[in-house]
């Protein structure tokens, strides 16, 4: 018996070359000392596979047509078996694989794996890195609700801004004039086939790479890359010291890899699904379009730029970026590698850091937006006694100061707290800035009665600390 | 990877020049036709996908509801249905305008697109301003831009009076471009 399945072995082999491709493949040469730095590619392909799988069960249930797919996802998230489990998932592996393929790009730039000869390992990381965020905000659409509506336009909108073919783009992206009928399905082929076809594809090359160059060894300080010399002297390296990738470095990216799907498990049935908004309906207008977490960073950007600085931040901040992710192998594939020595590389991921982590807790308050839940001011603060002052407070919440302005702790952050507004400025002050307005505040000198606005004054008179 | 790499170099060395000849020939027949496979198929494809920049929309007026509906000095929200919704558009198909009656003749019909990232605005009847939930801006009455990032006005959509009935004309999303 054994003998049969050894020779049945023998001949697949001999008609597959499989046992070959698995020396080449799983018992490669990995240099010593890789650790767990080296785990976040392959947790990210991981969950590129989760979301593959997930992807699939789900696009069984789900309808792609915009005046159905609401109502599928109900189904899914409600009726069917595991469906909340497996949309929650859908999500969770989602968000894991924007954050995972963010932490990969940064060990590789700070481990500097990126020199020679790994130039287009990175370049088509970089592409695999724009694809993800392509899936992260398509497949945000999917869900297709009312915020997903609102966000084809904002994306539109965007697209817009693109000199001379702005308005086409636009167009295309909401394939026709306005959302309708063709919208959804254009975007749900675009998420399930055609941007995984290219990921595929990239994938493919990438991994090639990885097996055609070798993982980079961690870098050492004072030992800097020379094309010249680096392909021999790895290949020296691996012959002293090298380890089989199967099972000596592989077990690192197994145990962290099915750690994540156990915390993405747990995430999907604890936390579940990402609420389904509204029914998608353009004319339904109290809707708070906002991103899902991975761009919320970037919604904030939008919000805070300088309207000079919008349109070319929008258009060429992304064409930046790429240019920037291109170039780099280009311009620095040698020299030092250790994050030690490249004080301008630390500087930069920190940076970035920074920027994203303050822009995304900026993004996640929002204070730019309108408190619209703002309730009457209470008695407390607003008096019950009829007077102008109490006219004033109740005038304040009607014209809308409130959902600019936190009184007491209530009411919008887009304008200052005027809690203790009486001990910054007169009553003249007070009367010309309501009366002009601001760059930031409406001028409600024509829409305020002389009458009310003495009203309002008075009210906010009465806003001193010493009370 | 690919264990099998019996190319070009392997094959016997002797190559006349008649045989380069014939060879460059089928190397250029070769990809010729599989240019022409790929434009026979692409180019409908690429049609088929940027159909939407090609065609001209219809524009219909679509009537939002009888004259006297409309208090003069109010704006309210008025639906109508897009130019030509496909039948599995479902109410994705629905369009909204804000409709100001400034006077017994004059009727504005704003996109309720916000010029900034085309959030939809709404209108604060009391404040007599449209507030943007994105990124805060503020219109006034007019349409004029109150404060904010919003770079220009409101955009109007073409509105009339016919037989007793307002009627607005579909329109595209407004696109602000650079």
């Amino acid at each position: 018996m054994k003998k049969l399945l050894q020779r049945l072995w023998r001949d697949f082999d001999d008609r597959t070359g499989i046992g070959a491709l698995w020396q080449r493949v799983g018992r490669h040469p990995v240099p010593p000392g890789t650790g767990w730095w080296y785990v976040f590619g392959s947790a990210t392909l991981m969950a590129f596979v989760l979301q593959i799988v997930t992807g699939i069960a789900l696009a069984t249930a789900y309808v792609p047509s915009t005046s159905q797919a609401y109502d599928s996802l109900q189904f899914i998230t409600d009726h069917a078996l595991w469906g909340h489990l497996l949309r929650g998932l859908h999500y969770f592996g989602a968000s894991a694989m924007v954050l995972l393929v963010g932490i990969h790009v940064m060990r590789v730039f700070l481990h500097g794996s990126y020199k020679y000869p790994r130039e287009l390992n990175w370049l088509t990381g970089s592409v695999l890195l724009l694809l993800t965020l392509a899936m992260a905000f398509t497949g945000q659409l999917l869900r297709w609700d009312n915020v997903a509506v609102w966000s084809v336009i904002v994306g539109a909108e965007q697209a817009g801004r693109v000199p001379f073919i702005g308005k086409d783009l636009a167009h295309f992206i909401l394939a026709g004039d306005t959302v309708g009928g063709a919208t959804l399905s254009r975007f749900f082929s675009f998420h399930v086939f055609f941007i995984p076809a290219v990921i595929f594809a990239f994938l493919g090359a990438h991994l090639l790479l990885v097996l055609k160059h070798g993982i980079s060894e961690p870098p050492v300080v004072g030992r800097p890359v020379d094309p010249k010399t680096y392909k021999k002297w790895y290949e020296d390296l691996l012959k002293r010291e090298g380890h089989p990738f199967w099972p000596d470095a592989v077990w690192r990216d197994v145990v962290f890899g099915v750690g994540m799907i156990v915390l993405l498990v747990v995430l999907a049935v604890v936390v579940g699904p990402p609420h389904l908004g509204g029914e998608p309906n353009p004319s339904s207008l109290k809707v708070y379009p906002r991103p899902d977490w991975y761009f919320l960073w970037y919604f904030a950007v939008l919000a805070l730029l300088p309207p000079s600085l919008e349109t070319p931040v929008i258009v060429f901040g992304p064409v930046l970026f790429g240019v920037i992710l291109l170039l780099l192998p280009v311009f620095r594939n040698r020299g030092e590698r250790h994050p030690l020595r490249r004080p301008w590389a630390i500087g930069t991921v920190i940076l970035i850091w920074v920027l994203i982590g303050t822009l995304w807790i900026v993004g996640k308050r929002a204070p730019w937006s309108p408190d619209f839940t703002a309730q009457p001011l209470p008695p407390s603060v607003a008096g019950t006694v009829a007077s102008p002052a109490h006219q004033g407070a109740v005038l304040f919440h009607q014209k809308g100061c409130e959902f600019c302005h936190t009184i007491a702790g209530q009411g919008g952050h887009r304008g200052p707290d005027l809690t203790y507004v009486a001990d910054r400025l007169t009553p003249t002050q007070m009367t010309i800035r309501i009366v002009n307005g601001a760059q930031l505040m409406p001028a409600f000198g024509g829409i305020l009665t002389s009458q009310q606005l003495n009203d309002l004054v008075a009210f906010l008179k009465t806003r001193h600390s010493a009370q | 990877m690919n264990t099998n790499t019996q190319g070009a170099n392997d094959c016997p060395p002797e190559e006349t020049p008649e045989i380069r000849s014939r060879r460059r020939f089928l190397t250029f027949l070769s990809m010729g036709l599989g240019a022409l496979a790929a434009s026979l198929v692409g180019i409908p494809i690429i049609g088929f996908l940027v159909s939407p920049l090609l065609e001209r929309v219809p524009r219909f007026w679509r009537p939002v509801g009888p004259l006297a509906q409309f208090t003069v000095g109010t704006t309210v929200k008025v639906t109508f249905l897009d130019a030509s919704p496909l039948p599995w558009a479902g109410v994705a198909a629905q369009t909204a305008a804000w409709l100001r009656r400034a006077s017994e003749t004059e009727f504005t019909a704003f996109a309720v697109n916000c010029t900034h990232l085309g959030c939809p605005v709404r209108w604060l009847p009391d404040a007599e301003l449209f507030l943007c939930p994105c990124h805060g801006g503020v219109y006034y009455k007019d349409g004029k831009v109150a404060s904010g990032p919003p770079p220009k006005p409101l955009p109007r959509y073409p509105v009339r009076v016919r037989d007793g009935q307002v009627e607005v004309q579909t329109s595209p999303v407004p696109i602000t471009t650079a």
